[in-house]
């Protein structure tokens, strides 16, 4: 445990401050692992946001008659003014923002209840059907998108002729309808995966609490509402909002039904593809940098507030 | 240094283990409560079968409809297969089609998925390690810049790193394809909890003594320890490439360079073509797609689930 032993092998050898104590080198050399990552998070993390704030100061504008070079200028909280004001993506953040508090939360509440159900009564069932309710996690978001797309189609799909049957016309890409079969769809591919983990946790419950409660007279149904529907509802709350705040950047799903449906899903449909379309169609990069700062913003304060209230429950 | 390393398996298997007695003891009581309801366990078969046939149903129906021609796509019942077999032949169209693009878009998305997935593993498990076994001066810091960057959204990301790309020319290469995603904080988050929890500090010390340097420790010893987590954030990671979208969308703009996803993307949205019916290509090509990634997380189903639970500690 001396000097001379870690010395050798080091790279760096104490040389010129004289005397480096193998405690410093040995820290020194833990930091070293962390270099690599910290290199690229600059470049990719910390330089992107960086650059965000500063050019969302700033705005192209063509000189009068709209000839010749654009030029840049500092504008100041304009671009965030704008955005304030811009109906379109507001009234895009409230379409999501709706259909979030709708999906997410029935997601985790039909999954519970199913799991609820399983715990009842048999321990072993749900393994034997577990990796066929696997499945749709498993499958990649476009392909789901894809599948569903074409099964709601009016000329491939079985659905539109099954609603026939029992004489109901429905058009899944109507503007009435549209938001329900994207939230189908999140559900299909959520609930096997939400309910597998909602038994994982049934299991951790400790069986002595339920025991004395059966022992003390308390019917299934009572143990369900009194002990492991608390149990389990702290945990869930959180991943439920957390989930609810990450479906405001929703954009796979309705850029794909787009492709199909551009009539019922506009351009603007959510902010993240209104973000999309001013950056990479309109080409006002500065403008979609202001949106995306705004919306980063109401996603932080949406988690801050979830995280306040979570620690307060604690 | 053998009889610590027998410890550190020791807490690593109770980690895992952890609720196994609770879940013995439950099963005891389980037994005759299970008894007495038989009637129930038939209502609960009944509720897993009706979800799997809903979580399998639109995945049977692009196997069957894979199989089909495009004729028999539009005319036969969507469940069931049809006369003739046409799989191979779909495949062959699929792999032929545009002098055989989709061949090259998976085999993009096959080397990228993996060499970005190999390179974030490397890069932030070293990093988790780092923090967690080692006390420098930056590492509250860095710590600290994790943790805020938890509350960045993608979209925040996207715009200013295509400013930055085009500005140091990674735009339309391979590099903004392996290189960002390598940087992730939520895996070096995930490494650092892990690390904590099972490479002890001891058997570093004893190796220390026996006069092994700091990265010898980490590849002989301490990487031992930290497969668990590598092997989670590959399978994550390789399954986040292999599914993204929006980010291939926006940077890469040359279409030999593109991803299954995105192709299948711009296959929806052409609809038709001269010669092939697309619809057919574009369930061919979701069908494959899926393979890979789902059987590659049926057999490392231990790693995700893990790393979910992980994950959702944070």
């Amino acid at each position: 445990m001396s000097n001379a032993k870690s010395a050798p092998a080091t790279p760096q050898s104490p040389k010129r401050g004289g005397h480096i104590s193998w405690r410093t080198l040995e820290a020194l050399k833990g930091a070293s692992f962390t270099w690599p990552f910290l290199a690229g998070f600059i470049f990719f993390v910390i330089i992107p946001v960086a650059m965000a704030l500063q050019v969302s100061l700033y705005s192209k504008q063509k000189s009068g008659l709209g000839l010749g070079e654009a030029t840049t200028k500092f504008v100041g909280m304009q671009n965030f003014v704008e955005a304030v004001k811009d109906v379109t993506f507001w009234t895009g953040l409230g379409r999501v923002a709706l259909y979030a508090i709708i999906v997410v939360p029935l997601t985790q509440l039909l999954s519970m209840a199913i799991a609820l159900l399983i715990d009842a009564s048999s321990k072993r069932m749900a393994s034997r059907f577990r990796i066929f309710l696997l499945l749709p996690y498993m499958t990649p978001g476009i392909v789901a998108t894809t599948i569903w797309i074409y099964l709601y189609s009016p000329s491939v799909g079985p659905l539109t002729p099954f609603f026939k049957m029992f004489g109901l016309n429905v058009n899944f890409f109507s503007s009435g309808m549209v938001w329900g079969s994207i939230g189908q769809m999140a559900i299909w591919g959520g609930l096997g995966f939400n309910m597998l983990i909602m038994y994982g946790s049934l299991q951790a419950i400790p069986g002595e609490i339920i025991e004395a409660a059966r022992l003390d007279g308390a019917s299934e149904l009572r143990i369900a509402v009194s002990i492991k529907v608390p149990y389990m509802l702290t945990s869930v709350a959180l991943t439920t909002m957390l989930n609810i705040i990450a479906t405001v950047q929703l954009f796979d799903q309705p850029f794909l039904f787009r492709s199909v449906s551009p009539q019922t899903i506009t351009k603007d449909f959510t902010p993240a593809m209104m973000i999309y379309n001013q950056a990479f169609q309109v080409g006002n990069l500065n403008y979609a940098t202001a949106l995306s700062i705004v919306l980063a913003v109401i996603m932080g304060i949406a988690s801050a507030i979830i995280y306040k209230l979570q620690n307060r429950e604690n | 240094m053998s009889a610590a390393t027998q410890q550190s398996t020791g807490i690593k298997k109770s980690l895992f283990d952890r609720g196994d007695k609770r879940r013995a003891s439950q099963e005891v009581g389980e037994s005759t409560a299970n008894q007495a309801k038989g009637a129930s366990k038939w209502g609960v078969l009944a509720v897993l079968i009706i979800l799997t046939v809903y979580a399998v149903g639109p995945l049977w129906w692009l196997i069957v409809s894979v199989t089909k021609n495009k004729q028999q796509l539009y005319t036969t019942n969507g469940l069931w297969f049809a006369e003739s077999f046409n799989l191979f032949k779909n495949l062959h169209d699929l792999f032929t089609y545009q002098d055989g693009i989709y061949g090259q878009w998976l085999w993009n998305t096959i080397w990228i998925s993996l060499v970005c997935s190999a390179g974030v593993t490397i890069i932030t498990v070293t990093a988790g390690y780092g923090l967690a076994k080692y006390k420098f001066h930056t590492r509250g810091l860095i710590m600290g810049m994790i943790i805020i960057s938890f509350l960045i959204p993608g979209t925040l990301l996207t715009v200013p790193s295509f400013i930055l790309f085009n500005k140091v020319g990674l735009y339309d290469t391979w590099w903004v394809m392996l290189l960002p995603g390598m940087f992730t904080p939520m895996n070096v988050y995930l490494a650092k909890v892990y690390a904590e929890g099972s490479v002890p500090t001891e058997l570093m010390e004893a190796a220390r003594v026996d006069g092994a340097g700091e990265y010898r420790i980490f590849l002989q010893i301490s990487s031992r320890l930290l497969v668990t987590p590598a092997a989670t954030i590959f399978l994550l990671s390789f399954v986040g490439n292999w599914n993204s979208f929006m980010w291939p969308m926006i940077f890469l703009k040359d279409y030999h360079k593109w991803t299954v996803m995105l192709g299948l993307q711009s296959w929806i949205a052409r609809g038709t073509d001269s010669q092939y019916d697309l619809t057919i290509l574009v369930l061919t090509g979701a069908f494959i797609s899926m393979i890979p990634v789902v059987l590659l997380m049926i057999a490392l189903q231990r790693y995700w689930k893990s790393g979910v639970t992980v994950g959702s500690l944070k």
